[in-house]
C-alpha cells in the first residue's frame, strides 16, 4: 500500500476501484453518449482515449492528469453527479483545470445526496504508480491510499 | 479569499439562499486556483456556452429554474452559442425524429428560461458573438465571465479582453453576482507566454491546421507566435480577424489555449512585444513538414474511410460576412472550372443569424444559393453529436468539429475541390 497526499477540492471519504488515464480526460466525449442513451455502467465514450474507451466509469476512482475538451465539461460533470452516474472520486496528479474544478464545485454546492471527493496535486508519481483495478481509499484530508 | 463586505453579505445569505449558493460556487471555484479576490465583470454583455435544450441535460435546466424561481436574474444581458437544430440543414426522417422527439425536447423550454434570465434577443445565438452584426464585442481590458472556448480565446487574444476558460453554468453565475474570481488569464502574470512558436512555412499556413498543431503542443499554455504577420499582415482587418478566429478555435479545441499573442499583430503583443514572454519559455518550430505530419496523424473514424461524403460543414466557428462572400466566390469559380453548376456534396455554410441577415441583403447570397450550397445558423457540433450522424461520412474544414465528432477534416482548398469536383 502506498500513500499520496493531495489538495482537497471537494472533500469526502470513499473506497473504489481505480480506472486510470495518463492522457487528458475529455469530459464531454467520455460521458455524453452514456448519459444520453442511458448506459447504466457509464462506459467511457471517448474514442480518442484508448486507455479508457469502453470502460465503466460509474463508481470508479478516476485517476487522471487533467480534463480537456469542450467548456461544457463542467456542466456535463455536474449532470453526471445529479443523475448519480458519476465516478466515486476524481484524483488529479497535477493542478486541477478550470472545467473540472467547475464541475466538482457545482456538484458539491448544488446536488444533494451525492459526494464525489475531488483531490488534485497528487504528483506525477501517483499517476505512474496507480493501475486499473487497484483499490483506492480517499480520506477527507486529501490522503489517497493505493493498494 | 478576501471578500468585500457586500460579497460577504451575499455569501452569508443576506440576499437569499440561492444567491448565497451562487456566490459559494464562485468562491469555491476561485479557491481551487488560489484566487485572492473576486473582481467586477466590466463587459457590457455576457456570452453563454449552453444553447441546447438537450433532454439529458435536465439537471442544468432544473438549476436554471431554481435561480429563476428565486427571482434572481443575470445582471448583464447575454448572447449564447448557436441553436442545435435548423430545418434548412439536410436530415433524414430518422434524424429529424431523433433531434425533435428524443434529443432536443427541452429546446423551447430552455429558450424561454434564457429569455427570462436576460437573453439579448431571439437572434443572439452564435459562437461568434463578437461579430459586428451580433453586437457583443468586448473592449480591450474588459473582464468577462464567458465560457465558449473559441469566443474566450478570441476575446482574450484579438480584442485584449480578460477571461478565463470557464465552464458552462459558471458563466451565468458570474453575471448573476457581477463578479469573477481573479486568477489565470485575468492577471498580468497569467497572460505571459510560456511558449515561443516560430512559423517557418513556405506559404500562408492553414489557420485551422496551424492552430491545431499549436494547441496539441502547448495544451493550456500561452504561446507567443512569430512569423505569422509575414502571411496575414500586421493590421487586424477583416481577413486577419477571420484567420485568427479560426486559428484560435483550433488552438482551444485541439488543446486548451485561452490566449495567444501574435508578434506585431494582436494588441498586447503590439504594446509589450517580447516583454510578454516568460523566462524559460519553451520553443516550437512549425514548418511545412510539421503541418503535414499533424494533418496526417488525425485519426479517421469513419467505418469506411473511402466512403463518399454525404454532408459538408463549413463554419465552425461561425463564418464572418467576408468569409461567406469569399466562399461564394471560390465555390462559383471552382464549379465553373469543373464545368458543374451545383455542389456535388450537400454543403452547409454556417454563420450567426445577424451575419446571415446581412449576407441576404447582398447580391452574393443569390449567387451562393445558385451553387446549391445552403446557409444556416446551426451549431454543426450539436448536429453531429448523436449516433445517427456519427455514422455519416461528413467532411469539414473545422478542426474543432473534427476533434469532437466523427467529421473528417480537410483544408479549405481540399474541401473546395471535394464539393465542386465530384465529391471525392
Amino acid at each position: 500500500m502506498k500513500k499520496f497526499q493531495g489538495r482537497v477540492i471537494t472533500p469526502g471519504n470513499v473506497t473504489a476501484e481505480a480506472v486510470v488515464t495518463t492522457q487528458g480526460f475529455n469530459t464531454l466525449a467520455s460521458f455524453q453518449m452514456a448519459l444520453q442513451f442511458g448506459d447504466k455502467q457509464v462506459k467511457c465514450g471517448d474514442q480518442n482515449n484508448a486507455e479508457l474507451h469502453g470502460k465503466p466509469l460509474i463508481g470508479k476512482a478516476l485517476c487522471l492528469p487533467q480534463t480537456i475538451g469542450s467548456t461544457t465539461g463542467g456542466l456535463v460533470l455536474y449532470c453526471a453527479c445529479a443523475m448519480h452516474k458519476n465516478p466515486a472520486c476524481m484524483l488529479f496528479s497535477g493542478h486541477i483545470d478550470s472545467l473540472a474544478a467547475a464541475g466538482a464545485v457545482l456538484a458539491d454546492v448544488w446536488v444533494d445526496g451525492v459526494t464525489m471527493p475531488v483531490i488534485d496535486s497528487l504528483g506525477d508519481e501517483f499517476l505512474a504508480y496507480v493501475k486499473d483495478g487497484m483499490k483506492i481509499t480517499v480520506k477527507e484530508d486529501g490522503t489517497v491510499e493505493v493498494e | 479569499m478576501l471578500l468585500t463586505k457586500e460579497q460577504e453579505a451575499i455569501l452569508n445569505g443576506e440576499k437569499g439562499e440561492t444567491l448565497a449558493k451562487v456566490m459559494k460556487t464562485l468562491v469555491m471555484y476561485g479557491d481551487a486556483f488560489e484566487a485572492e479576490k473576486l473582481v467586477p465583470i466590466t463587459s457590457q454583455y455576457n456570452h453563454l456556452v449552453t444553447s441546447f435544450g438537450l433532454k439529458v441535460m435536465s439537471p442544468v435546466y432544473d438549476l436554471m429554474q431554481t435561480i429563476l424561481d428565486a427571482g434572481v436574474a443575470s445582471g448583464q444581458k447575454f448572447s449564447v452559442d448557436p441553436r442545435p437544430i435548423d430545418k434548412n440543414v439536410p436530415a433524414n426522417f430518422l434524424q429529424n425524429l431523433v433531434f425533435n422527439k428524443f434529443m432536443y425536447t427541452k429546446q423551447s423550454f430552455y429558450e424561454e428560461q434564457l429569455e427570462k434570465l436576460g437573453l439579448l434577443d431571439k437572434n443572439a445565438f452564435s459562437c461568434t458573438c463578437y461579430m459586428d452584426e451580433v453586437g457583443n464585442k468586448p473592449k480591450k481590458g474588459d473582464v468577462l465571465s464567458w465560457a465558449e472556448s473559441s469566443a474566450v480565446v478570441y476575446a482574450n487574444s484579438v480584442l485584449g479582453a480578460r477571461c478565463n476558460r470557464n465552464s458552462g453554468i459558471i458563466d451565468i453565475m458570474g453575471s448573476i453576482v457581477g463578479y469573477v474570481p481573479y486568477f489565470g488569464l485575468l492577471t498580468d502574470e497569467g497572460r505571459k507566454a510560456t511558449w515561443i512558436v516560430r512559423v517557418k512555412t513556405t506559404k500562408k499556413p492553414e489557420a485551422q491546421l496551424l492552430g491545431s498543431a499549436i494547441g496539441m503542443k502547448v495544451m493550456e499554455d500561452v504561446p507567443y507566435v512569430y512569423g505569422l504577420t509575414d502571411f496575414i499582415g500586421n493590421e487586424l482587418d477583416d481577413a486577419a480577424c477571420a484567420y485568427l478566429k479560426d486559428f484560435g478555435a483550433a488552438t482551444a479545441s485541439n488543446g486548451a489555449v485561452g490566449l495567444y499573442h501574435i508578434d506585431g499583430l494582436t494588441p498586447e503583443a503590439k504594446e509589450q512585444g517580447e516583454a510578454l514572454i516568460a523566462e524559460g519559455a519553451k520553443e516550437y518550430i512549425i514548418d511545412d513538414a510539421e503541418l503535414a505530419r499533424v494533418q496526417a496523424e488525425y485519426p479517421v473514424v469513419w467505418k469506411n474511410p473511402d466512403a463518399k461524403p454525404k454532408l459538408c460543414f463549413i463554419g465552425c466557428p461561425h463564418l464572418s460576412l467576408e468569409q461567406l462572400k469569399t466562399w461564394t466566390d471560390n465555390i462559383e469559380a471552382a464549379l465553373k472550372e469543373s464545368g458543374a453548376s451545383k455542389v456535388a456534396i450537400p454543403t452547409v455554410l454556417t454563420a450567426a443569424p445577424g451575419v446571415l441577415e446581412a449576407f441576404e441583403k447582398t447580391d452574393t447570397a443569390a449567387r451562393l444559393k445558385a451553387t446549391g450550397a445552403i446557409t444556416s445558423y446551426i451549431c454543426p457540433l450539436m448536429y453531429m453529436n448523436n449516433p445517427l450522424c456519427k455514422k455519416m461520412p461528413v467532411i469539414t474544414s473545422s478542426n474543432k468539429l473534427r476533434t469532437y465528432t466523427s467529421a473528417r477534416y480537410y483544408t479549405d482548398a481540399e474541401i473546395l475541390a471535394a464539393i465542386t469536383k465530384g465529391g471525392k
